[in-house]
């Protein structure tokens, strides 16, 4: 089992259990994951982020060789943005880097945006985009960080269809019709994560919106309960190869493309 | 800033090994702690939000659900049709009236709660005695329009249930973005909860933000703590069952809007003991219920 969306470090808001790189490996391996791509909470708030990006590359090499797939992040509203993307590639020998707009406050049709998920492509770079880590109802109400909208990407990703993207904590995909959406869901180059997927029937309706090949376990762990992913999951009316795609088979295949 | 073929492949290689994948465990996504056989009573579901033409399809639905992850009975209320902030007495007793006919249909699988609207305080009254007093239905709630729950509408109503010893589950949200038109806070249950020292509450979703709807009502002893209808953060069921004791944590899910396994996941999830599981999981709603379940004849 590949888990594609956890973090390193710690919540800025609470302490949870896992939020030390050993604990969060040792219990991310009993209970069964097999491999986990890791971004870094650090990257919310930090404004060094090459700071970030290099303790999150030393973690998951010291604290979990073989097992942490670093995810580094780029803020591309900050001065010289390119010299982190590099150095996420070069120097850290990440596959990818992880996004958050919503916490770095910039649009999906921003125009640095767009450049960065060019530049990217041209790196072959898998590029994740968390659109919400914590429901807004929930959040602390004099740091607000509201979801991403994604729609813009359903033009963005036409064009670039060198680009492999994997949009984490979305929710709601299969139950939106919005053209830009649709768009998305059927792009080719797109990915999701089900860690913020909920529903009876959830998970099916958002395989069939979208793909069996192109749906990842992902679980939002440590934030969230790492069994609550586990248990959609079993939860699914879907078959075994299916539940095989989605938790290790897809993941697998976009590594490997890179 | 370039990139030549070099570095690129270099770097490829280094991630591809870094990457690799032991062989996949068989069934990965079975967690081990589902297979402690624990008693599952939720006490929170709606047929909303989901495929099926009519209530015995869609309970249907929803038993195939539960039966992937051993849940032994749903406790059942409204949300039939889409929610109404003022509904009618007519509407109110429809949605009641499909209620009865799921779980008619699958009686060991589901029991009923009553949907009232304090507004129509004579009606709620009506509608208890011929679904809770005259009929099969077990408790109160969710109760869930825009009458805040402190408001003097529900004493009546509650005095009611006290008579009959059915516990009473109010809707409750603290959202950070503002709360709905009346919607109740863990603040407005523990108000009606201290007039009413004899009634049972249950603060459904404990404010959502339960960082402050488990501290809202730790002083009140006649109030349980539901843990359903929000995301699965960690460290929720931890914290009720460190300030309120797991004597007064309830699980529950909000299905059909979300998934049974997502909000499970915050019981097996969690860093307490068995014991504490199984209280939450059943053990505590199967006590509260214990009562009426007697009185009717029904199966505890």
């Amino acid at each position: 089992m590949i888990d594609t969306n956890v973090h390193l470090f710690q919540w800025p808001f609470r302490r949870l259990s896992g939020d030390t790189p050993a604990s969060l490996v040792e219990q991310l391996k009993r209970k069964g994951a097999q491999q986990a791509w890791a971004g870094s909470f650090e990257a919310l708030y930090y404004r060094d982020v090459s700071g970030v990006n290099a303790r999150l590359a030393d973690a998951c090499r010291n604290e979990g060789a073989g097992f942490l797939v670093p995810f580094g992040v780029v803020n591309p509203k900050l001065p010289d943005w390119e010299e982190d993307l590099r150095r996420c590639q070069e120097d850290h020998r990440m596959p990818g880097i992880r996004l958050y707009p919503s916490y770095h406050r910039y649009p999906l049709t921003d125009a640095d945006f767009v450049k960065l998920l060019s530049l990217a492509a041209s790196r072959r770079l898998l590029v994740q985009i968390d659109l919400s880590i914590e429901d807004p109802r929930t959040q602390y109400p004099w740091m607000m960080a509201m979801p991403a909208d994604p729609k813009p990407l359903g033009s963005l990703v036409a064009q670039l269809p060198a680009l492999k993207l994997v949009l984490l904590n979305g929710a709601n995909w299969a139950g939106n019709d919005d053209p830009d959406v649709v768009a998305i869901r059927k792009a080719q180059n797109v990915y999701f994560d089900m860690a913020k997927n909920e529903g009876i029937g959830g998970l099916e309706a958002l395989i069939a919106a979208t793909s069996p090949d192109r749906v990842v376990f992902g679980s939002n762990f440590p934030f969230f309960y790492f069994e609550s992913a586990l248990l959609k999951v079993r939860e699914a009316d879907l078959t075994d190869s299916e539940k095989t795609a989605l938790t290790e088979g897809n993941a697998r295949r976009l590594l490997g493309i890179l | 800033m370039t990139v030549n073929r070099r570095t690129l492949v270099k770097g490829m290689v280094a991630g591809l090994l870094a990457t690799r994948v032991p062989a996949r465990a068989q069934e990965p996504w079975r967690p081990a702690a589902t297979e402690k056989n624990f008693r599952i009573w939720d006490v929170h579901s709606h047929l909303g939000a989901m495929a099926g033409n009519t209530p015995e399809d869609r309970l249907e639905l929803l038993i195939r659900h539960m039966d992937r992850l051993g849940i032994e009975r749903v406790i059942l209320s409204q949300g039939f049709e889409e929610f109404e902030y003022h509904p009618t007495p007519e509407q109110v007793r429809i949605e009641n009236d499909r209620v009865m006919r799921a779980v008619k249909h699958f009686p060991g699988r589901a029991y009923g709660s009553l949907y009232i609207n304090p507004e129509n305080v004579q009606a709620s009254l009506d509608e208890f005695d011929r679904c809770v007093r005259d009929g099969p239905m077990v408790s109160i709630g969710e109760i869930e329009t825009d009458v805040r729950c402190n408001s003097h509408a529900l004493d009546p109503i509650v005095e009611r249930a006290i008579a009959l010893n059915v516990p009473i589950y109010q809707h409750t949200w603290i959202n950070s973005l503002g709360d709905g038109p009346g919607e109740s806070s863990p603040f407005d249950v523990v108000e009606l909860a201290r007039r009413h020292p004899q009634g049972k509450f249950v603060c459904m979703h404990t404010g959502g933000n339960w960082e402050i709807g488990i501290r809202a009502i730790r002083d009140c002893a006649n109030v349980s703590a539901e843990i359903a209808g929000s995301d699965p953060t960690a460290g929720f069921t931890e914290m009720a069952v460190r300030e309120l004791g797991a004597q007064r944590v309830i699980y529950g899910s909000d299905v059909g809007g979300r998934s049974f396994g997502s909000q499970v996941g915050k019981v097996l999830g969690a860093n307490i003991s068995d014991q504490d599981k199984e209280l939450i999981l059943g053990g505590n709603l199967r006590r509260l219920l214990h009562p009426v379940l007697q009185a009717k004849g029904l199966a505890v």
